[in-house]
């Protein structure tokens, strides 16, 4: 386990290289520089401003420079948000997007995995197409569909939960719910298309025979196997919320990182850029990897070697 | 359950008829409404936020074009960057997919343990950054060459490559699976033994077959490619106004969102036209899954 471990790390080492190479590249090749604003700025100061966020000379000297502050965990300054630097932004912003995003990935995990179980304990029943039709309007409809739809409902009409912003608990309802429900949806169905398999196999007809209660059978026996497809989409989810959580941020007015991350595109603010790339591909491979070994404690058939 | 009872498929053989049915009239609206609609519908007017009417049957917009009239013109773009998409996808993830599997053993391991990780990957926040940074690139190439329609449609252009190409992992191995299966049945050893190169039995033998799981899944794909393109106009970052995508509306909509005014229409309609089309094509696709390979549900 310790070798998987160490590896994982030495290749998330190479991803972020290249993740960060072809960024900056990308925005310094592209044409447009992070100081076109509407007025042209005149050429002495335009120079300093380069020179002061350390844009100027070779092409190949402001990059190993850049990866030189990175290593030091320098995240540079913002050319937007003049004075401010990455680190402090993020330093803002990245507890909001975790907060929702870790609130959304339990909904979707817990409620997923009941949801599943629920259908598949009565297959055919209306129970179980009515869960399953639900499901599949929630994988259809994106969250830009269903989050204004929420908010006019919710807000505007009955006006239970605030409009949007960020603060209370109240704050945090409506916009986890959106960004988890396509998810719950998928798990659902993927927890129910492996329960009903597993629910067929030997050993389940052993324990039946052995007397044992259907619930335990389903809870004790059967959801341990049958949680393994849900377990392996943990990760492919968590960088579905990353994703999907810069709409939701933009939606309900939530002040996280993916609004910085839209404004960063667009202002060429490439620096900031960076970081948020940086940050999202470390908690990635991370959680790729805690979901990896949660899998194999889940079941010890499977080896470690990857 | 092992196998759905007849009755079940027949059930659900309805269900596609309607949604086929849903689909065209969409289709023939998104195309054939825009020119049915005066002129000045396009162009703003003084109405500012107008409720809806009998002139403005789905209310105006912040500068007071009429609602309707961008609503169908805004799917028209949806659907055809949807379907554009959707065939660069085809294109690539059934190369990959036929490669894969023909080739199989270890070249067959690495190009699928590629696609999964790509799968694990926020692949829409690269495209992001890709997008923005070529499209300048590709608007100074066309403006040089004096390529009129390129520069307008720039964006566009680069959308429906770059949806494309993040959408072909599922086709890929779907296709791999098929030909996996396909490669061990007696008329590719035939073909095999008769001496035929490979891109022969690729392209003769092989991939008449795949065609009908192919279909399934372009269908499966286009909602896709709308969503992903839906969701970076929504950011700002795919269709450039004054063209109109159904995102891009319901952007305007989410924006217009205010305690002080209920400007419902502005976020009712377009909400109502992408889900109805979405859910066209998703159960149109399941359903025609279902038809022809019962067995691969949920993936």
């Amino acid at each position: 386990m310790g070798a998987l471990i160490l590896r994982r790390i030495l290749s998330l080492g190479i991803v972020l290289f290249c993740v960060v190479s072809a960024t900056f590249f990308l925005i310094r090749l592209s044409p447009g520089g992070p100081f076109d604003g509407e007025r042209k700025l005149p050429p002495a100061i335009e120079k300093q401003l380069l020179a002061k966020y350390q844009l100027d000379g070779p092409l190949w000297q402001q990059y190993t420079a850049y990866l030189g502050d990175l290593l030091r965990g320098d995240l540079r300054l913002s050319t937007k948000y003049r004075n401010r630097s990455v680190n402090e932004i993020l330093a803002q912003t990245l507890p909001v997007t975790f907060t929702l995003g870790a609130v959304a990935f339990v909904i979707a995990t817990v409620a997923g995995v009941a949801l599943g179980a629920f259908a598949a304990q009565r297959p055919g029943t209306p129970g179980d197409v009515g869960a399953m039709l639900l499901a599949l309007l929630a994988i259809s409809l994106p969250s830009f569909v269903i989050g204004p739809l929420a908010v006019l409902v919710f807000s505007l009409w009955l006006g239970w939960l605030p409009v949007g912003g960020w603060g209370g608990l109240s704050h945090l309802i409506l916009p986890s719910l959106v960004l988890a429900a396509p998810y719950v949806a998928y798990i659902a169905r993927l927890m129910r298309g492996s329960l009903l398999e597993t629910l067929n196999q030997d050993f389940i007809r052993t324990a039946r025979a052995k007397g044992i209660g259907e619930t335990t059978i389903l809870y004790r026996h059967a959801l341990r196997v049958a949680i393994l497809p849900v377990v392996s989409f943990l990760g492919p989810l968590a960088a579905n919320l990353l994703t999907g959580s810069i709409v939701v941020e933009t939606i309900f007015h939530i002040p996280g990182a993916g609004g910085f991350f839209v404004n960063s595109i667009l202002n060429r603010d490439g620096f900031l850029l960076g970081g948020v790339v940086i940050v999202y591909c470390v908690l990635l491979v991370v959680l790729n990897l805690v979901v990896d070994l949660a899998y194999s404690l889940l079941d010890r058939r499977i080896a470690l070697d990857g | 359950m092992a196998e759905p009872s007849a009755l079940r498929r027949l059930v659900r053989k309805p269900v596609a008829v309607v949604c086929a049915l849903l689909l065209t009239g969409l289709a023939l609206a998104a195309i054939v409404g825009p020119e049915l609609l005066p002129a000045s519908a396009a162009l703003p007017s003084a109405q500012q936020y107008a409720p809806p009417s009998w002139q403005h049957p789905f209310g105006t917009d912040l500068v007071g074009r009429d609602l309707l009239y961008r609503v169908l013109s805004g799917l028209r773009v949806s659907l055809v960057v949807g379907l554009c998409g959707a065939a660069v996808s085809l294109v690539i993830g059934t190369a990959y997919g036929l490669i894969a599997g023909y080739v199989g053993g270890r070249t067959d391991r690495v190009m699928m343990r590629f696609v999964d990780i790509l799968y694990s990957v926020p692949r829409l926040i690269f495209i992001l950054v890709l997008i923005n940074a070529f499209n300048a690139s590709l608007q100074q190439f066309a403006a040089a060459r004096e390529w009129r329609e390129l520069v307008d449609y720039s964006s566009i252009v680069i959308l429906v490559v770059s949806l494309g190409v993040i959408e072909w992992l599922t086709m890929a191995r779907v296709v791999r699976g098929q030909v996996l299966a396909l490669r061990s049945r007696q008329f590719v050893t035939a073909a095999q033994a008769l001496g035929q190169s490979h891109f022969r039995i690729l392209t003769r033998h092989l991939l008449p077959n795949l065609v009908g799981v192919v279909i399934v899944y372009l269908t499966l794909t286009i909602p896709a490619v709308i969503i992903d393109e839906s969701f970076l106009s929504f950011l700002g970052l795919g269709i450039q106004a004054p063209q109109a995508s159904l995102g891009s509306l319901l952007s305007d909509g989410a924006a217009a969102i205010n305690p002080v005014r209920n400007l419902w229409w502005m976020i009712v309609f377009p909400s109502v036209v992408m889900a109805a089309t979405l859910l066209a094509l998703n159960f149109l696709g399941d359903a025609l899954r279902d038809s022809l390979d019962p067995r691969a549900r949920n993936r």
